[in-house]
This record gives C-alpha cells, structure tokens and sequence, in this order.
C-alpha cells in the first residue's frame, strides 16, 4: 500500500521533470489559455485572415471550429469562410502544392497538427522573430527558424525588426558577429505589445487546432478520476474484508 | 427461488457434461492455490492481462477507421482524433497502452529476477513469457509504423536497414520485409497485417500457454519457497489460497490503481511530454526530408544504445541481439540454490542493482543525440548489461546465501 502511495505521487513528479528538461531552445515562452474563447476567436480570424491562403488546415471542419468557439452558422459562413459554401468542409485552399513549391521553394505544411509538432514556445517564438535580411528572396529572416522560406506575412501589423549585432571574439582570436537581438525597425499598425497580443491569440488558436478536443478531455477526465477516486477505497475494503481470514 | 436454482444447476450439468466448465473454473480460478504471500509486485502479470484486453478492444475500434495507406493513414489518424465519437479516447487508449504495456511487462519480469521466478521449475514459464516479450516487440515496431508520421516512418526505415547489415543476405533479406527499396506504401500495408492479424494470434496463443504453464508449477512467491512441500491432508497447500475469491478482489484493487494512472495520462498528459506520441509524429511522414534525431520509442532505447555503442553496425546488430536473447538463458545462468532476493547474498544483490541502473541508464542514452562522451557511457553500461548474465555462474554459485524458511512470511 505504502508503495503504490508513493507510486502515485511520485508519477507526477517524473512528468514534470521531463517537462523541464524539454524546453530546449526557444526565445520566448507562453502560457496558452483554451478556455480564453474571445482569444480563440480572435486567433481564427488572423488565421483565417494570414495563414489560410497557403496553409491548409485539411483535417479541421468549419462548423466545428463554430461549435467549439461560440461562432454562429451566420457568422461563420460571413466572417470566416471564404470560397467554401458548406460549413462542414475542412479548411482547404485553393493553392495548389505543385505551385506553392514554385512560389516558395517549398510547399507550406498542413497546419492543422503544428502546434503538436512544433509547440506553442516554439510557434510563439518564431513570430516574434522575424527581421529584415536582404539576402533573403522575401526579405525576411527568423531567428527561430533559420532561412525559413515563410515571407513575413505579419508584417503589416508588426512592421520591420532589424538585428542587433555584437562582436564576439571566439577562443582562436578570430572575431564574429552575432544578433543579439532584435529591435524596431519600421512601425507597423500595432504597437509591439499588440502585436505580442494578437500573436498570442494565433498560437492560442494554433493549439486549439491541433487537438479541439483537449478541453473536453480535460473536463471528462476529472469525472473518470474523480470516479476511480471513490472506487479505490471500496476495493481496498473489499479486499480487506476477504482477506480478514488469511493469517 | 428453489426452481430457480435448481433449474441453474441442471443447466450447468447439462454443460459440464458436454464442456469442462466448472472443471476449467476450478482449476484455474477457484481451486488454484496461489501463495498467500504476493506483494505488490504481484499485481503485473493480472495488469498484462488487462492492457492486453484493452490493446485488442481498442485495436479493433481503430481499425474501423484507419485506412492502411500511405495517401491516407496520416489524415485518418487525424479523421478519428477528430471526427469519430470519442476516436480521441480510444486512440489515446492504444497509444498509452502500448507503453503501460512495455511499463507493466518490464515490472513483471523484474518481480521474476527479485524473486528467482525463472528458475526450476518454471524454465517453460520463464520461456513462453520471454517469447511474449519479443511478440510484443515486434507487435510493438509493426504499430509504430501505422499513424505514418515522421518518426513512425524514420524509425521503421532503420530498424528495417538493421537487416541489412547481415552478411551475404542482409539487403536481400531487407528488401523482402519492406517489400520495397525503402519504406513505403507496401510495408505500411503488410506491417497493418502483421499487427492486426499475425501478431496478436501468435501473442495470445502465447500468453494462453503461459497461463497453462503457470497453473501447472504453480506460482513463486516473494520467499521463493514452493508451497506445494507442505500440504494437509486434502492435498491443499498449507500457505495457499484459492485464486478466486482472494486474488480476483486483491487485483480489483490493482485494477483500480493502474487506471487512475493510466487515466491521468490518457486525459492530461497523453504525449507525456514526447515519451507516448513524439512530436515528429505529428508531422507526416516524407521519405525526402529526415529529421534530425531519429529514436525509437522509449521501450526499445535500451536496445539502441547497445546497437550505437558498437562502432560495428552488424556488430551492433548481434549485440542488440545478444542482449535480448540472454533473457532467455537465466534460468540456467543462475546457479544458486536459493530463488528469492530475500534470501540471497550480497553478490546476485549488487549484480542486479547494476544491471537495473545500467538498463535504465542505456534507455536513456538511447533517447540522447549520440556524443563521444556518451557513447563511452553506453560501452560501459553495455558491459554491465552482459556481465550480469554472463558471469551470473560465477557469483550465484559461490554467493553467501542465507538460510530459506521452511514456511512463507506474510508482508
């Protein structure tokens, strides 16, 4: 018994542990809100609005999107679908794969499982750090993604980040210059704090998307646990009670 | 309510005349003896058995849904997180339960290392289990490869080069299990077979002759004393208890316990932070684009650090293969006269401790990117690993033993 304590304690421990050794290398880190709806919202529109010309979302239905975040049919099909008529079609585009290779040099992924497989810090984080490279065919560089081949799609909300460059001397006396760090170049429409808003609200959205469900299987599985919660002691007293002649 | 019963019990004759019903009752439930000793480590071999139940009912819930092709596994993975009732769940199910079955089985073999499980006369126990084990293996690898992302497709492209590495007819021999030059739609295809079909008949049958295996010894206990020495004069072991009543309610409880773990995974922490569904999964798998850091999944690591360690790929290849199949070797291995942990001397109580911290440790230089430095740590580990059974004749044989009671000890 004492063991199988210790057991359960101890296993949320571990998962927390490997928590924190996984973070890895990202500049920014977030705290997503699924409950937040009004972000939600928000996030859909700018991803709708930015992403869903060359991103497709193919495994997400529109009128699920509506259920989960409180939107209307009517508003839906007004505000959020743009050449679907039915809202039970997923979020496809109409760019072709075989084009946008041509465009970008590769073909934009499927965002409908991104937040699962980047994370939210990692998504949060390339946002915030696009900044001016001539060198680049869009004129951007990102510091979270390295020659990534994604313009700056946001760049009229955020404007322009230019590097801040530092001289390092390296051990054989040779000297580099590295970014550390980014500041405003060219204004956009929003202020750097909207903007850092309006970014949290599409990772948000981002990781609603990846798994809509994750809501409802946090608030299910309270009544699962609550449930065995309650079974345990009757097991152990059932158990006990047999064995009250085993000596 | 006196027809009533009767009328039950003309019915039941009706069928042991027919079937063993209530023979097959007795014998294996109500009137086997099982030691009245077992502690917690006891509760695994039932926990196999329910993970077991819950792969195939989920596994066949699944493949209602999933399509095995490489156009459209990755999507109707999604189709069913998505927009089958409940998919999530039973998805969530499989997949935790793939690794609490890995979870369990380790714990369960462990309980036969503490306690001399393996040794005579439970050899056939031992072996069956152990070809369970490799079952669930390959039962294992074939699934990996089904939601068809990134490192389902990676890790099934270097498990099958593994192969290979064999001389003379190792590419042959790795063509004819992909089907193909490389992983693709044709090995998706045959590895759903496999692990639809051809695994979980091999693996019940097997666990089917366990059970039978089991029932027949008889089961060891924490003393390691064999209870059938001492009996009264119906034949009843004097430290046994029937199974049914007083373990069937004893492994409720386990029951319980395990699914409140299993739970909370299944509910909050399905990935568990990359260990369950790793983050490159969630990326389709492309044959032209490799990630940058291919892992097998976490039960498998041990092995792979071995295979790394050596500088030699089909060196590696026999090592890994070693290091499973001396599994299979222990009962012979151990020469003690002694079963139970609780009664052996400091020599097989060390070389155990080290064989677990060095197992342990090679899983978890499996999931690391390979360094100089770490792959010196997994050399030394490795050798820890084989030393444990390679020279288990030396010390078991010449161990300060103490004396083993006549009778078990209740905890």
């Amino acid at each position: 018994m004492k063991k199988v304590i210790l057991f359960i304690c101890l296993f949320p421990l571990l998962t927390s542990v490997v928590h924190a050794t996984s973070n890895g290398t990202n500049s920014y880190n977030i705290e997503v809100d699924l409950t937040d709806t009004k972000s939600l919202q928000r996030g859909a529109r700018i991803f709708i609005n930015y992403c869903l010309s060359c991103h497709s979302a193919s495994y997400m239905r529109y009128n699920r999107l509506g259920k989960d975040l409180g939107i209307s049919e009517q508003t839906l099909k007004e505000n959020f679908m743009f050449g679907t008529d039915k809202s039970g079609e997923t979020m496809k585009i109409a760019m072709k794969p075989s084009e946008s290779k041509v465009f970008f040099g590769v073909s934009p992924p499927d965002l409908s499982v991104i937040a699962r497989a980047r994370g939210a810090d990692w998504l949060y984080s390339y946002f915030l750090s696009f900044y001016s490279d001539p060198s680049r065919p869009f004129g951007v560089n990102n510091l979270q993604f390295k020659d990534t081949a994604m313009p700056h799609v946001l760049w009229e909300l955020q404007g322009f980040q230019r590097p801040v460059y530092n001289t390092v001397t390296r051990g054989d006396g040779s000297s580099v210059k590295v970014i550390e760090g980014l500041e405003t170049g060219s204004p956009g429409k929003l202020s750097p704090q909207e903007y850092e808003e309006t970014v949290y609200d599409l990772v948000n959205f981002l990781v609603y998307l990846s798994e809509p469900v994750k809501l409802k299987r946090e608030k299910i599985g309270i009544w699962v646990i609550i449930y065995l919660l309650v079974l345990l002691p009757v097991a152990y007293k059932l158990k006990k009670e047999y064995w009250r002649d085993v000596k | 309510m006196n027809v009533i019963t009767k009328m039950l019990c003309s019915f039941l004759s009706w069928i042991d005349a027919r079937f063993p019903l209530t023979k097959l009752w007795n014998e294996h439930l109500a009137k086997y003896y099982a030691p009245k000793n077992f502690n917690f480590w006891y509760f695994f071999g039932s926990l196999a058995l329910l993970v077991l139940v819950i792969q195939i009912v989920t596994g066949i819930w699944l493949t209602m849904n999933y399509k095995p092709s490489a156009e459209h596994a990755f999507a109707s993975v999604e189709y069913i997180m998505r927009d089958v009732e409940w998919g999530w769940w039973i998805r969530y199910m499989h997949s935790t339960g793939s690794s609490a079955f890995f979870i369990v089985i380790y714990l369960h073999m462990f309980r036969a290392l503490l306690y001399g499980s393996f040794k005579k006369p439970r050899e056939l126990l031992w072996l069956t289990g152990m070809f369970i084990y490799l079952t669930l293996m390959a039962e294992a690898f074939f699934g990996y490869l089904l939601p068809w992302g990134q490192m389902s497709y990676w890790a099934a492209q270097v498990i099958t080069s593994l192969f290979g590495a064999i001389p003379v007819v190792g590419e042959d021999l790795a063509l004819w299990i992909r089907g193909d030059y490389v992983v693709s739609d044709v090995t998706l295809n045959r590895f759903f077979s496999f692990h639809v079909i051809a695994m979980p008949l091999v693996l019940l049958g097997l666990v089917f002759v366990h059970i039978i295996a089991l029932h027949e010894v008889g089961s060891n206990n924490p003393d390691g004393i064999e209870i059938k020495k001492h009996k009264d004069a119906n034949g009843i072991p004097l430290d046994g208890i029937p199974f049914h009543p007083y373990y069937t309610v004893k492994d409720i409880y386990g029951v319980v316990i395990f699914l409140i773990v299993f739970s909370l995974v299944i509910f909050y922490y399905p990935e568990l932070h990359g260990f369950f569904l790793e983050h490159a999964n969630f990326v389709p798998a492309n044959p032209l684009s490799t990630p940058e850091h291919i892992v097998p999944a976490w039960y498998f690591t041990p092995y792979y650090a071995i295979l790394r360690a050596i500088p030699d790929k089909f060196g590696g290849l026999v090592a890994m293969g070693f290091a499973v199949i001396l599994f299979f070797f222990l009962p012979w291995l151990d020469r003690s006269p002694v079963k139970s942990i609780r009664y052996r001397g400091w020599f097989y109580r060390i070389a155990l401790t080290a064989f677990v911290i060095s197992f342990l440790f090679l899983g978890w230089l499996g999931m690391q990117v390979a360094t100089p430095l770490y792959t010196w740590l997994a050399r030394i580990f490795s050798v820890i690993y084989f030393l444990f059974f390679l020279l288990m004749p030396f010390y078991t044989r010449r161990d300060n033993d103490k004396p083993v009671p006549e009778r078990v000890t209740m905890p």
